[in-house]
C-alpha cells in the first residue's frame, strides 16, 4: 500500500505540475514584492494620510469608517483634526461628494471604491499589496492616452498619475539586452523628470499608502491572528484532555 | 483488560476535566455569537453625540434633534415658565426629581444645567409616545387650569415645563434628561457629558 | 392497551445531585422515549471496534452542519439578500458587526470544510465498499446530502453579490439554456429575470436559508436512521452482528457512547484546530475558500478575465468543458465499446438487446447527423451523469468482498487511477483552458466514467482474498 501511494503522489505531483511550467513561460507582469509592515502604526498613519490626501477625492471607501483608524492608534480627535475635510463625522464612512455618473462620463470608467481593493487585486501572480505597489509606481508618459498617462501594470488605465509632482515623469525606454548567443530588445520604465521625492522616498511612501489601503481592506485582520493564537492554544490544550480520555476508556478494548 | 484493572477514579477525574474544558470552550465560542447582536458600529455612529447650536432659538421656543434615533427637545424657557413650574410642586408626582431620571448635575427643580435650558428626551416614560408640546397658559380639554406644558395624546400623561409627570396618570416617571453638556454658552452636546459631573 | 410505567432511571456521576437528576430523568422518560433513544443511538448502540481514521468524517460532517446552520443564523441577521445592498451588507458584517467577521469567515471556510469532509466521508464508502448491500439506502440517502449540498453552495455563492458570484450563477444557470425546447425560458424562469437580478439575489437567498436546509436535515436524520437500522460498516467489510454473544451484543461491537463518543471527540478536536488555524489565518486560503475577484461587487457589464467555480465543483466543470465537437466522436466510440461489451458478456437476451437499442439510439444523438444533439447539451448531461452514476455504484460493484483490503489489484488500481482523475480534473477546473488541459480533462472524463461503467466486470474478474470471520484490529 506504502509503495502504492508513493506512486500516486508522484502521478499527482506531475500531471498538476506540467501545465504549470507551460504557464510560468507565458507573459504575465512581474509584480514587485510590497515591503510592507502591518504592524508598523508609524506608516498605516503616514498611509492614512497619503490616502485621504491623494485618493479619497474621486475614490471613496464607502464600507470604511474614519473612527476605524482608532486601531492605527489614533484617537478620535486626532482623526477629526488631521484626515476629515469634509463635514462627515468620526463615525461616518469614508464617501465623496462625486457622483459615480459624472465620474464615469468625465474619465470612462467610474473610479472604483477602494475599501476592498487591496484583497481583490490579489492573484496568483502576487499579493494585492504587491499590485497596488506595483501599479502605483509604474505610471508613464504616453502622449496616446487622453490623460498623458499610461501603465505598464494596468494598461491603459483611466487614472491619470495623481502622484506625478511627487514620483516625477517616467517614460517608457528600450534597453538592448546582450546575453550568450542572443540579443533582445526590452522595454523598461525610466525616470525622465524627478519629481519632488527621491525615487527611494517615492517608493516608501507608495509603501506606506499601500500598507494602509491593506489595512483598510480588512481592518479585523491584526485582532484575527491574535485571537487565533489563543483559540489554537486553547485547542491544543483540550485535545490533551481528550486524548488521555480517549486513551483511558479504550484500554477496555484493546 | 478487565473491570476491576479500570481505574474509576483517573476515569471520573478525566471525565470531569475534559467535560469542564469543554464547557468552557463552548461557552467561549457562544461569545462573538453573542455580541455580533450588539449595537454595530453603523448603530454606535448613528447613536453618536450631536452637536446642537441653541443662539437663535427664541424664549419659548422649542427644538427637536434626533440622537440614537429618539427625538431630544430644547426648550429655551422663559422666566415666566420658570416661575410656573417653580408654583407647579404640589401637581407633579416627583417635584424633587429624587428617581434618577436624569444625570447628577441635572437633579434640580429645573432640571437642567442652566435653567434656562430644558433637555429632554422627548419619549413618554409610560409606553414610548412622544408627547405634544402645549406651552400656553390656558384652558385645555384635559385640565382646565392648564399651566403648560406637554400632553401624552396616547394615554393622557402630562408634564410640566421641567419634564416632571403630574400626579395619578398613566406615566410613572418624569421624562429623561439625557446626558449632555455645554461647550460654550449656546452649544450642547447631546449624548456625552463631562467624566465625573 | 395501557403500559405499565418504565422503570425509574437511576444516574450517577453527579454526587449529591444523582438523586434530583435521576428523578428529572425518570419524570421525562416516563412521558417520551429518552432512555430508548439513548439506549437505541448511543449506550447501546455497538459498532464495530476496528473503526479506523476514515471513520471520523461522518460525524466531523454533522459538526459541520451545525456550524454552518449556527453561523448562517447569525448571518443572515445582518445579510440583506437585495441588489443594492448584499455587497455592502457583506462588508458591513465584516466590519461593523461586532465579531462579524469571525462569524463569516467560519461559515465560509465551513462550506469548504464541509465538501472536503463529505469527500473523505464518500472516499471511506468506496474504499471499504459501505454501499454494498444491505447499505444501498444509506448510500442513496448519503448521495442526496451531496446534491443537497450541491445546491446549498451554489445558491449560496450568489449571495456576497461579488463578481464571481455572479458570474458563476450566469454560467452555472445558463447550462440550462442547453435543454431542447424548454432550455432558454427554463432559465428565464429560474432568474426570474433576463439576466441575474435583484429577484435571482431574493429566490437564491430562499432556497439557501429555508428550502435546501429543511431537506437537508430530513435527509441526514433519514442516513442515520438507516444506518442505525442496519449497523456500520467497518474496515475489514464484515457484519459483525454474525456473531453474537449469549445476550445478542455482538462480539466485535463496543457501545457507541462511551467508547466513539470520547474517540470522535479527539477526532473534533483535530478538526476544530485546522478549522480555525484557516479561520484565523488564511480565511481566503490563497484564493480557493474565498476568490479574489468576488472582492468587486457584481457588474453584469464586466466579466472578470478568468472565472472558475469554488474548487469543490471543479471536477464536473472540468467534465463540462472537455466535451467539446472534437472529442463526440471519441465518446460516440466509447459508446459503442460499451454496448458491445455488453452484448457479448450479457447472458439475458433482453440485455443484449436493450444494450444494442440504447447504444444505438445515443451514438445518433452523439454524431448522427442532422439527428444529433449539440456538444453543449452533451456536456451538461455528461456533468449531470457524472454526480448522478455515484447512485449506481451499489449495483455496479460486483466483487465478493466489500473491503479494499480483500479485493484485488483490479480494483485496487482503479479506485487510485479515479482518486488520481478525480483531483486531476479538479485542478484543471480551477485553470484557464489550455489545448493541453483540454486533452487531459478528456482522457480524465473518460477514466471518470469507466471507472464506474467497467466496474460489473473488472470488480468481479479480481483477484480476492479471503475474508476474515471476524474484524481485525
Amino acid at each position: 500500500m506504502g509503495k502504492n501511494m508513493n506512486k500516486l503522489k508522484h502521478l499527482i505531483a506531475v500531471l498538476l505540475l506540467a501545465p504549470a511550467f507551460a504557464l510560468a513561460a507565458g507573459a504575465e507582469i512581474k509584480l514587485d514584492r510590497a515591503p510592507i509592515d502591518e504592524n508598523d502604526q508609524a506608516s498605516l498613519q503616514r498611509g492614512a494620510r497619503h490616502f485621504v490626501n491623494y485618493c479619497l477625492n474621486c475614490h471613496s471607501a464607502n464600507y470604511m469608517r474614519f473612527n476605524r483608524l482608532r486601531d492605527i492608534g489614533l484617537t478620535d480627535q486626532q482623526i477629526v483634526d488631521n484626515l476629515v475635510f469634509t463635514n462627515a463625522k468620526v463615525g461616518d464612512l469614508m464617501k465623496i461628494a462625486m457622483d459615480p455618473k459624472d465620474a464615469a462620463s468625465w474619465f470612462g470608467a467610474a473610479p472604483p471604491e477602494l475599501s476592498v481593493i487591496a484583497r481583490s487585486r490579489a492573484s496568483h501572480a502576487g499579493t494585492g499589496a504587491d499590485w497596488l505597489y506595483s501599479y502605483l509606481r509604474s505610471f508613464y508618459r504616453d502622449a496616446e492616452r487622453p490623460t498623458g498617462w499610461n501603465n505598464t501594470v494596468f494598461p491603459n488605465v483611466g487614472m491619470p498619475h495623481v502622484l506625478w509632482e511627487l514620483q516625477g515623469e517616467q517614460v517608457m525606454a528600450e534597453r538592448k539586452v546582450q546575453g550568450p548567443g542572443f540579443e533582445k530588445t526590452e522595454h523598461v520604465l525610466k525616470l525622465d523628470k524627478p519629481g519632488k521625492l527621491s525615487p527611494v522616498e517615492y517608493d516608501q511612501m507608495v509603501a506606506d499608502l499601500v500598507n494602509y489601503m491593506v489595512f483598510m481592506a480588512e481592518p479585523a485582520r491584526s485582532s484575527r491572528t491574535t485571537i487565533g493564537i489563543f483559540v489554537l492554544f486553547a485547542l491544543s490544550l483540550l485535545f490533551i484532555l481528550a486524548y488521555a480520555l480517549k486513551k483511558e476508556y479504550w484500554k477496555d478494548v484493546h | 483488560m478487565s473491570e476491576q484493572d479500570t481505574d474509576q477514579g483517573k476515569r471520573q477525574f478525566l471525565v470531569a476535566a475534559t467535560s469542564v474544558a469543554g464547557g468552557v470552550a463552548a461557552g467561549a465560542a457562544a461569545v462573538p455569537f453573542v455580541a455580533s447582536m450588539l449595537p454595530s458600529e453603523r448603530a454606535k455612529a448613528a447613536g453618536a453625540p450631536v452637536e446642537v447650536d441653541v443662539s437663535t432659538l427664541a424664549p419659548g421656543e422649542r427644538v427637536t434633534v434626533e440622537w440614537q434615533g429618539k427625538p431630544v427637545w430644547i426648550v429655551r424657557r422663559t422666566k415666566e415658565m420658570l416661575d410656573t413650574i417653580r408654583a407647579n410642586d404640589s401637581h407633579v408626582a416627583d417635584p424633587k426629581s429624587l428617581k434618577k431620571m436624569q444625570p447628577a448635575y441635572a437633579t434640580n427643580e429645573m432640571r437642567a444645567i442652566k435653567e434656562e435650558f430644558l433637555v429632554v428626551v422627548g419619549i413618554c416614560t409610560h409606553l414610548g409616545c412622544s408627547p405634544v408640546g402645549k406651552f400656553a397658559k390656558q384652558a385645555e380639554a384635559f385640565d382646565p387650569n392648564w399651566q403648560g406644558g406637554f400632553y401624552c395624546p396616547c394615554h393622557g400623561s402630562l408634564f410640566d415645563l421641567a419634564g416632571r409627570v403630574y400626579k395619578n396618570k398613566p406615566a410613572p416617571d418624569n421624562l429623561v434628561v439625557p446626558p449632555h453638556k455645554y461647550l460654550s454658552d449656546t452649544r450642547i452636546v447631546i449624548g456625552e457629558d463631562t467624566k465625573g459631573a | 392497551m395501557a403500559s405499565a410505567p418504565k422503570e425509574p432511571v437511576q444516574f450517577s456521576g453527579a454526587g449529591p445531585l444523582n438523586a434530583p437528576i435521576s428523578g428529572l430523568i425518570t419524570w421525562v422518560d416516563q412521558r417520551f422515549p429518552l432512555m430508548s433513544i439513548w439506549r437505541d443511538h448511543l449506550s447501546q448502540y455497538y459498532a464495530p471496534k476496528n473503526f479506523n481514521f476514515w471513520y471520523f468524517f461522518g460525524g466531523l460532517a454533522m459538526l459541520v452542519l451545525v456550524i454552518q446552520i449556527v453561523t448562517g443564523i447569525f448571518l443572515v441577521m445582518h445579510y440583506k439578500p437585495s441588489a443594492a445592498e448584499a455587497f455592502a451588507s457583506v462588508e458591513y458584517i465584516m466590519r461593523d458587526v461586532p465579531a462579524g467577521w469571525f462569524i463569516r469567515y467560519m461559515h465560509s471556510t465551513g462550506a469548504s470544510a464541509f465538501f472536503i469532509v463529505v469527500y473523505l466521508h464518500m472516499f471511506r464508502g468506496l474504499l471499504y465498499g459501505s454501499y454494498r448491500q444491505p447499505r444501498e439506502l444509506i448510500w442513496i440517502f448519503g448521495m442526496l446530502i451531496y446534491l443537497c449540498l450541491m445546491a446549498e453552495a451554489f445558491f449560496g455563492y450568489l449571495l456576497p453579490w461579488g463578481q464571481m458570484s455572479f458570474w458563476g450563477a450566469q454560467v452555472i444557470i445558463n447550462l440550462f439554456d442547453a435543454l431542447p425546447l424548454i432550455g432558454p425560458d427554463l432559465s428565464t424562469w429560474i432568474r426570474g429575470d433576463f439576466v441575474i437580478s435583484d429577484a435571482t439575489l431574493n429566490r437564491f437567498f430562499a432556497f439557501h436559508v429555508i428550502a435546501i436546509p429543511l431537506v437537508l436535515l430530513g435527509l441526514v436524520a433519514a442516513h442515520i436512521m438507516a444506518l442505525h437500522e442496519v449497523g456500520s460498516n467497518n474496515p475489514d467489510g464484515v457484519e459483525i452482528k454474525q456473531h453474537k454473544d449469549a445476550k445478542g451484543i455482538p462480539l466485535d461491537g463496543i457501545p457507541f457512547h462511551p467508547y466513539y463518543t470520547v474517540k470522535d471527540l479527539v477526532g473534533v478536536v483535530v478538526f476544530l484546530f485546522l478549522f480555525f488555524g484557516v479561520v484565523f489565518f488564511m480565511p481566503e486560503m490563497g484564493g480557493y475558500f474565498l476568490e479574489f475577484n468576488n472582492f468587486i461587487p457584481a457588474d453584469a457589464l464586466k466579466t472578470p478575465p478568468h472565472i472558475a467555480p469554488v474548487w469543490y465543483f471543479t471536477p464536473y466543470y472540468s467534465i463540462l468543458r472537455a466535451i467539446t465537437e472534437d472529442f463526440m466522436l471519441v465518446l460516440a466510440i466509447g459508446v459503442a465499446a460499451y454496448s458491445l461489451l455488453i452484448w457479448l458478456t450479457a447472458r439475458n437476451q433482453l440485455v443484449k438487446m436493450a444494450a444494442l437499442a440504447i447504444g444505438l439510439v445515443v451514438i445518433v444523438l452523439m454524431k448522427g447527423g442532422p439527428l444529433a444533439i449539440e456538444a453543449k447539451v452533451w456536456g451538461v448531461a455528461m456533468m449531470g451523469a457524472a454526480t448522478l452514476i455515484f447512485f449506481l455504484l451499489p449495483w455496479l460493484d460486483r466483487s465478493p468482498v466489500k473491503s479494499i483490503r480483500y479485493k484485488g489489484p483490479l480494483f485496487r488500481t482503479a479506485l487510485s487511477i479515479f482518486v488520481v482523475v478525480f483531483i486531476v480534473l479538479g485542478y484543471y477546473g480551477t485553470q484557464t483552458v489550455t489545448p493541453a488541459g483540454t486533452i487531459i480533462s478528456q482522457i480524465g472524463t473518460l477514466i471518470y466514467f469507466s471507472f464506474f461503467l467497467l466496474m460489473p466486470w473488472y470488480s468481479a474478474m479480481d483477484k480476492t482474498k479471503p475474508v476474515p470471520d471476524r474484524v481485525t484490529m
